[in-house]
């Protein structure tokens, strides 16, 4: 089954006088339990991409598909439903709502699902855990470094097991050895739960856990490799 | 639910978010509030003051009259049932109190001076409690009968007159073939009343006495019949109507004293204007203060878009915040116009100025009248005004595109 399917997809932003091309034409597949890293220099159009899955961006033209559903066309309502139920979000930056602690934006996403209080705190607690932040689920995100605070918005992603994770530049705040745990923890997420994951990243050793990289340049995609080229 | 929850948690926390912006907020609305209740109370209090000392210059909620003795209240316009007619059929009807009277315009003359005033004939018996006079209060004492020969006048139209208890006085009147009818009565009493002109005003006698003075017979002027809340005499207005309507007008007190009972009727819409004024002048703030939070938080706001939160719900959640702040504000508002009308709860006295307050019918103590309605009414208009004028800058947050709010700078 199809996770993600983009078809055709053009999205132009007015800089000044000038129109920048972000998405010229862009048609991507990408098939449930994909580990796909979306790899471009600064406005090579990863996030522009990656927000049009998401249905936070629309497209000036083309289609874009999650599980087979068409979803450039759906209403605002809609796409909160879709990114509320099938969809992990981990943000370059702002990730985390500010009067909330770590387990509170952790629970966040299932409060609004209407995940029972019991369930949803037991499994915020698990999934903190695992993140490596046992011990700072009281915290605000203003008493948290930033790896800390990217840590709760990945576990916050992760937690209500979505089919389908997109992160922006989730290692960014993060040292090496925190970067390698998130991203096994992904792995295992997509090894064992077929969890598909999007990331845009500059980050080779993110990368390096990819099954399929797809460069992109100058809003085009420019290589797609899988898993054994790399 | 699970919704409301997650909105109220955040209404709450943001609330207190930038503490000092709150606590001015609350400060404006506890004040506003304050301002809305207790000045209603003592405006209430001073219409009732009104009403009730209007009332007590009739007195009575009810009143039977001759269909002209509103335009000439002399003895040529008496009620044609005899006094004892009315008497058998009023006794019969249950009232909480009625009194007939004799009231017609005298003379009353002492060897020093004399004044006009208004002579009332009246029964003691039946007038304990319905007339402004307080029986106890008489220096000397009140009437004893309706055929008591004495006079009780008020103490200001005794200095004026200046006679005293046990001094005689002559009232003169006319009786219904125009002639003079006059006679001497020794002062027995004097009265005091909250409004000094009443003091001034009436002199009563003995109803049989008048009644013979004038040589009217077994005849009055007026029928007064007491109800148990002056807003609402109806039920005393249609039993008097069922016992007596021939030849007669019989009215609301409201008919009789018509400025007073506008004023009344024009006091609920006028408590109303005063809360939606001072209200206006808080909504400034609240939508500055809501507009403000909203600039401050479309990042976290675009994020909550981003994480699946609906536009609906932020549109919630800003409501819910104001009408949290507003709830907080009128609660404590409420309690602290009720704190400050405790200490005063039996009356201001304005004795310092009681002359201009009688120029306007007020007695010199304003006892201020806190109804459960009009912290109600103030509760509930602040709340929905609040409402809408939180609309505008929730609808906005709600209008935001996610992903152009979390990446706002």
């Amino acid at each position: 089954m199809t996770a993600v399917r983009c078809v055709d997809l053009c999205k132009t932003y007015r800089q000044g006088e000038e129109d920048i091309k972000a998405l010229d034409h862009v048609s991507i597949e990408i098939e449930e339990g994909g580990f796909v890293c979306l790899s471009a220099p600064s406005g090579g159009g990863k996030t522009t991409l990656l927000n049009a899955i998401g249905g936070l961006d629309k497209p000036d033209s083309g289609e874009v598909y999650v599980a087979e559903r068409r979803i450039d066309n759906l209403s605002k309502g809609e796409l909160a439903e879709l990114r509320l139920r099938q969809i992990g979000f981990v943000f370059q930056a702002f990730n985390l709502i500010p009067v909330l602690t770590a387990r509170e934006n952790v629970e966040f996403v299932m409060q609004v699902q209407g995940v029972p209080a019991a369930e949803r705190g037991q499994k915020a607690l698990e999934i903190l855990e695992e993140v490596g932040l046992k011990g700072l689920e009281d915290r605000r995100p203003a008493d948290m470094s930033g790896g800390q605070q990217q840590r709760v918005a990945v576990a916050r992603a992760i937690v209500s097991r979505p089919a389908l994770v997109l992160a922006d530049e989730p290692t960014a705040n993060l040292d090496s050895k925190t970067s390698d745990g998130l991203m096994e923890l992904f792995r295992e997420l997509n090894d064992h739960h077929s969890t598909t994951f999007v990331i845009a990243t500059h980050d080779k050793r993110v990368m390096s856990y990819a099954k399929r990289i797809v460069r992109m340049l100058d809003g085009r995609i420019v290589e797609d490799i899988s898993q054994d080229a790399v | 639910m699970h919704m409301l929850a997650v909105l109220s948690r955040l209404a709450w926390r943001n609330l207190w978010r930038n503490h000092r912006r709150t606590l001015i907020m609350l400060l404006a609305i506890i004040l506003g509030t304050w301002a809305m209740i207790f000045m209603t109370a003592l405006m209430r209090g001073m219409v009732s003051q009104m009403v009730a000392d209007g009332i007590s210059s009739l007195p009575g909620h009810v009143q039977v009259h001759h269909p002209d003795f509103r335009d000439d209240p002399s003895v040529a316009n008496l009620i044609n049932v005899p006094d004892s007619e009315i008497a058998e059929r009023f006794n019969a009807a249950n009232f909480r109190q009625w009194a007939s009277r004799v009231r017609v315009p005298a003379v009353i003359t002492s060897e020093y001076d004399s004044r006009g005033v208004t002579l009332v004939g009246v029964d003691p018996a039946l007038e304990d409690g319905l007339t402004f006079v307080d029986y106890r209060e008489v220096e000397g004492r009140f009437l004893e009968s309706a055929d008591d020969k004495g006079v009780v006048i008020g103490r200001k139209l005794a200095d004026i007159l200046n006679t005293e208890v046990g001094k005689r006085i002559v009232l003169m009147s006319q009786d219904p073939d125009n002639e003079i009818a006059d006679r001497g009565f020794r002062v027995v009493g004097l009265f005091t009343a909250s409004v000094k002109a009443f003091e001034e005003q009436f002199v009563f006698a003995g109803k049989t006495t008048t009644q013979n003075m004038l040589r009217i017979g077994d005849q009055v002027s007026e029928i007064a019949v007491l109800g148990d809340d002056y807003r609402d005499v109806e039920a005393e207005f249609q039993k008097t109507l069922e016992l007596i309507n021939d030849g007669v007008t019989v009215q609301r007190w409201t008919e009789v004293d018509r400025f007073l009972g506008t004023m009344l009727g024009v006091m609920d819409g006028f408590v109303l204007v005063w809360i939606v004024v001072i209200f206006l002048a808080l909504s400034f703030g609240l939508v500055n203060t809501l507009v403000m939070a909203v600039f401050e938080r479309v990042r976290e706001i675009g994020l909550m878009l981003a994480l699946g939160m609906r536009p609906k719900d932020i549109l919630g959640q800003i409501i819910l915040e104001s009408l949290l702040l507003l709830a907080i504000g009128l609660a404590l508002g409420s309690a602290l116009a009720w704190a400050t009308v405790q200490p005063i709860r039996d009356g201001i006295d304005l004795s310092m100025v009681s002359e201009g307050m009688e120029m306007m019918g007020v007695s010199s103590v304003l006892v201020p009248e806190l109804l459960l309605s009009d912290v109600v009414l103030a509760n509930v208009v602040v709340l929905i005004l609040g409402f809408f004028a939180s609309l505008s800058p929730a609808w906005r947050a709600a209008q935001y595109e996610p992903i152009e709010a979390i990446t706002k700078v």
